[in-house]
């Protein structure tokens, strides 16, 4: 089956907030050999400005997967999750994730694409925080493989 | 980290290399909550048709921006972070594998007091990211 072309657009209900923990971020940090104080010290994060400890670039990943996880849910995607493969991934930031943040996401489509029997679907998940600002955007890239 | 007026187009401002074991894989898969089994077992990375068990690309895109963040000196800094994920990092159960990270300069934006880090991410002599690129605020 493929993708269903009427994605493109769909805006997807926000998913349940999550609240960002000072020992998850230190826990992610460690994953990624993120090792400057700022992700680890509250008192090296405060010195330079910031609430509490701040997350590596990347830590919105674990915010975006229960949007991801909607879209491949989705009764009429026409996604294949056996032939996914994450083609490319980005992450555009207003202000950085801080511990005790509370982050809403909301996922749209904003492009599926069929490329030599390839197709690209492109999931932008926007990530607010609890007074509805705007703190990043992490947008996937995700490749469903055709038939071979 | 350096004022924008001392970098220029083609600088290397920073270098890493990391060494990847299947515990990293192990630990990552926790922290991220991405559990699927071809990054930790054998047999189902098999059963897939892959050589091997593969790192996470969410792995390597997160730990390639590190010695960019320790540059710019605070992981803040990063105001724009993208990768492409372009060939698969294999980690060998005993000596798992070794990822290089170059970072270089790619552009500046004297007005905005952004720098553009283009990094280059080789394994096996061979680059594993296209188009990896942090944006950073010198500001």
């Amino acid at each position: 089956m493929p993708v269903n072309p009427e994605l493109q657009g769909r805006v997807f209900p926000p998913v349940a907030p999550y609240l960002v923990g000072r020992e998850k971020i230190r826990e992610f940090a460690r994953a990624v050999f993120a090792t400057n104080p700022i992700n680890h010290d509250p008192d090296a994060a405060r010195a330079a400005g910031h609430a509490d400890i701040v997350a590596p670039p990347t830590f919105p990943v674990v915010v975006q997967e229960s949007t991801l996880a909607q879209l491949l849910a989705e009764p009429d995607s026409g996604i294949d999750f056996s032939r996914v493969v994450h083609g490319d991934q980005r992450f555009s930031y207003t202000r950085p994730v801080v511990a005790g943040d509370e982050l809403t996401a909301t996922l749209t489509v904003s492009s599926v694409k069929t490329l030599g029997g390839h197709s690209m679907v492109t999931a932008e998940s926007e990530i607010v925080d609890a007074s509805g600002a705007h703190v990043v955007t992490a947008i996937s890239t995700l490749v469903v493989r055709g038939d071979e | 980290m350096a004022s924008i007026d001392e970098l220029a187009a083609g600088d290397v401002v920073a270098e890493a290399v990391f060494s990847i074991t299947r515990d990293s894989l192990v630990r990552y898969a926790g922290a991220s909550g991405d559990f699927n089994p071809i990054h930790y077992r054998d047999d189902v990375a098999a059963a897939v048709g892959l050589p091997g068990v593969l790192a996470h690309g969410m792995l390597t895109m997160g730990f390639a921006v590190q010695p960019v963040v320790d540059w710019a000196g605070d992981p803040a800094r990063v105001i724009d972070y993208q990768v492409r994920f372009t060939r698969p990092v294999l980690v060998d159960a005993e000596v798992g594998a070794q990822v290089a990270v170059v970072a270089k300069v790619g552009q500046l934006d004297a007005e905005a007091q952004v720098a553009r880090i283009d990094l280059t991410v080789t394994f096996n002599g061979e680059t594993v990211l296209g188009k990896a690129q942090a944006r950073v605020s010198l500001r």
